[in-house]
């Protein structure tokens, strides 16, 4: 077998693995209970490895407003000391089977959706979504939310999934997406699905009225609720994908407000970064576009399992959070499939005709057409201490992909001959 | 063959415009039917990656 013909059937491998996923949403719970690798003074932040000084003005915040949280320091200016002093540690969600939105941040007793990927054994993990902490604020009023999800809404739901067996997530998602949904910033449908769904069992579950009352009134209206449970799923569903041999499709996407990150299946564990860019969107009133940070979050994890950007044709109703034509749109979905392996046979898009999403995004073809993936996202402000400030469209920088390219060409000759070995044949079941 | 020739004279040419669009403006400006094609030089044309390309792809 040559070389090219060796790396398109390690990416109808990895296509066909991220297709079978069947993520199970299954617990809610600490993350210190089920995150592995989760420890004391240790804070999981979004994107590619990051250190303090480098580190964004949003993404400092949310470190901030987390060591105010685990009660590790008394005031931010104490908590500043401690991060940069290297007190506390910082590591990166995707190292940690996880992920966060905007920032991220994720430290020991923040609670984190956990969801199940039945058709391979994996689980992976995601904070809550809110519209303050994650994105730099650490006001008392931004981490009294935090403490609310961590001792009222997340013990709640917990006892609700819990009792109800899990949350099949792949049927709730292909529903979602024929009702408007594009699993990214628009959960609307998704959000109202889950939340009917756990209602009739939440008041059933012996919990104190006012807590199940709280928490039907926080999962009823909270139009972004479900987006930390579709990065879950997602990052379940893309893990199994990872390291196959000669496999050039995308494994994770990453931004942590100063780089933007891939990493590639067939050269798993490796970092392919470049200057994080700014997004292209619509800001809050009040807001100028010199307030605002560059990308930032793990949110296009979804994106990578042909989600978000690559059926917004599907969800115009987004349009008034990102900007942008429902022609434009539909042109995105169209755009994304010269880039991809092949077409989700689940995740349909109604507004073109029922197609599938585009999945599996193959980084020669990138490189090759100059296509570059298509994510909506929202917008932090550049400095700590800001909630949401907007949202918009971003593209990942070309050099992410020239850089996993070079790399992939440096070791081509590992995969020039021979049978395809390691976990490619062997760890991950068929399904 | 010469009377498919005569043919093509016949009928209003269709122009195939690759890469930059401003190419096509004035055709169409003029009133010729003008397909675009979006293209543009592979990894915005660094000769090396497309090397490569040429190896992997």
């Amino acid at each position: 077998m040559g070389l090219k013909e060796r790396i398109n059937a390690a990416n109808a491998e990895a296509f066909r693995r991220i297709v079978a996923a069947d993520p199970v949403l299954v617990d809610v719970a600490p993350a210190s209970e089920v995150i592995p690798g989760m420890r004391d003074r240790l804070i999981l932040h979004s994107g590619p490895p990051v250190t303090w000084d480098r580190m964004c003005g949003a993404q400092r915040g949310a470190a901030i407003g987390m060591c105010l949280f685990e009660g590790w320091a008394a005031d931010p200016v104490e908590a500043e000391q401690m991060l940069r002093s290297g007190e506390i540690s910082l590591e990166p969600n995707h190292h940690h089977s996880s992920v966060g939105p905007m920032a991220g941040t994720i430290s020991s007793n923040m609670w984190v959706w956990v969801v199940e990927n039945k058709a391979f054994g994996n689980r992976a993990f995601c904070r809550q979504v809110e519209s303050f902490q994650q994105f730099g604020d650490h006001s008392s009023s931004a981490i009294a939310q935090l403490a609310r999800w961590r001792d009222v809404w997340g013990p709640a739901l917990r006892a609700a999934v819990r009792k109800m067996g899990g949350i099949p997530l792949k049927q709730l998602v292909a529903r979602a997406l024929l009702m408007g949904d594009e699993m990214h910033n628009r959960v609307v449908a998704s959000s109202s699905l889950f939340a009917n769904a756990v209602a009739p069992v939440l008041v059933d579950c012996g919990l104190p009225k006012e807590q199940v009352v709280d928490t039907l009134y926080y999962a009823g209206n909270h139009p972004f609720l479900f987006l930390g449970i579709s990065m879950a799923a997602a990052k379940a569903s893309v893990d199994p994908a990872r390291g196959v041999e000669a496999s050039t499709v995308v494994t994770a996407m990453a931004r942590n407000g100063t780089d933007f990150g891939i990493q590639v299946s067939g050269l798993d564990g490796e970092w392919f970064t470049a200057p994080a860019p700014r997004v292209e969107g619509l800001l809050l009133p009040g807001w100028k576009e010199e307030d605002a940070g560059l990308d930032m979050g793990d949110s296009a994890i979804t994106e990578t399992v042909g989600w978000g950007g690559f059926v917004i044709g599907g969800a115009p109703g987004i349009l008034n959070f990102t900007g942008g034509t429902a022609e434009q749109a539909l042109a995105f979905s169209r755009e994304m499939r010269s880039i991809s392996v092949g077409r989700s046979p689940d995740y349909l898009i109604p507004a073109l005709n029922f197609e599938g999403s585009a999945v599996g995004i193959d980084i020669r073809k990138v490189v090759q057409t100059n296509t570059l993936p298509v994510i909506d996202t929202a917008i932090a402000h550049k400095e700590p201490g800001h909630g949401i400030i907007g949202g918009g469209i971003v593209r990942p920088p070309l050099e992410c992909f020239t850089k996993a390219l070079t790399r992939f060409g440096e070791r081509s000759s590992e995969w020039s001959e021979g049978p395809l070995s390691g976990r490619t044949a062997t760890s991950i079941p068929s399904s | 063959m010469s009377v498919l020739l005569e043919d093509l004279f016949q009928i209003a040419p269709v122009f195939l415009n690759v890469g930059a669009a401003v190419f096509g403006d004035s055709l169409r400006e003029a009133g010729y039917e003008v397909v675009y094609v979006d293209w543009s030089p592979p990894a915005g044309g660094d000769a090396r990656i497309a090397d490569l390309l040429d190896d992997l792809l």
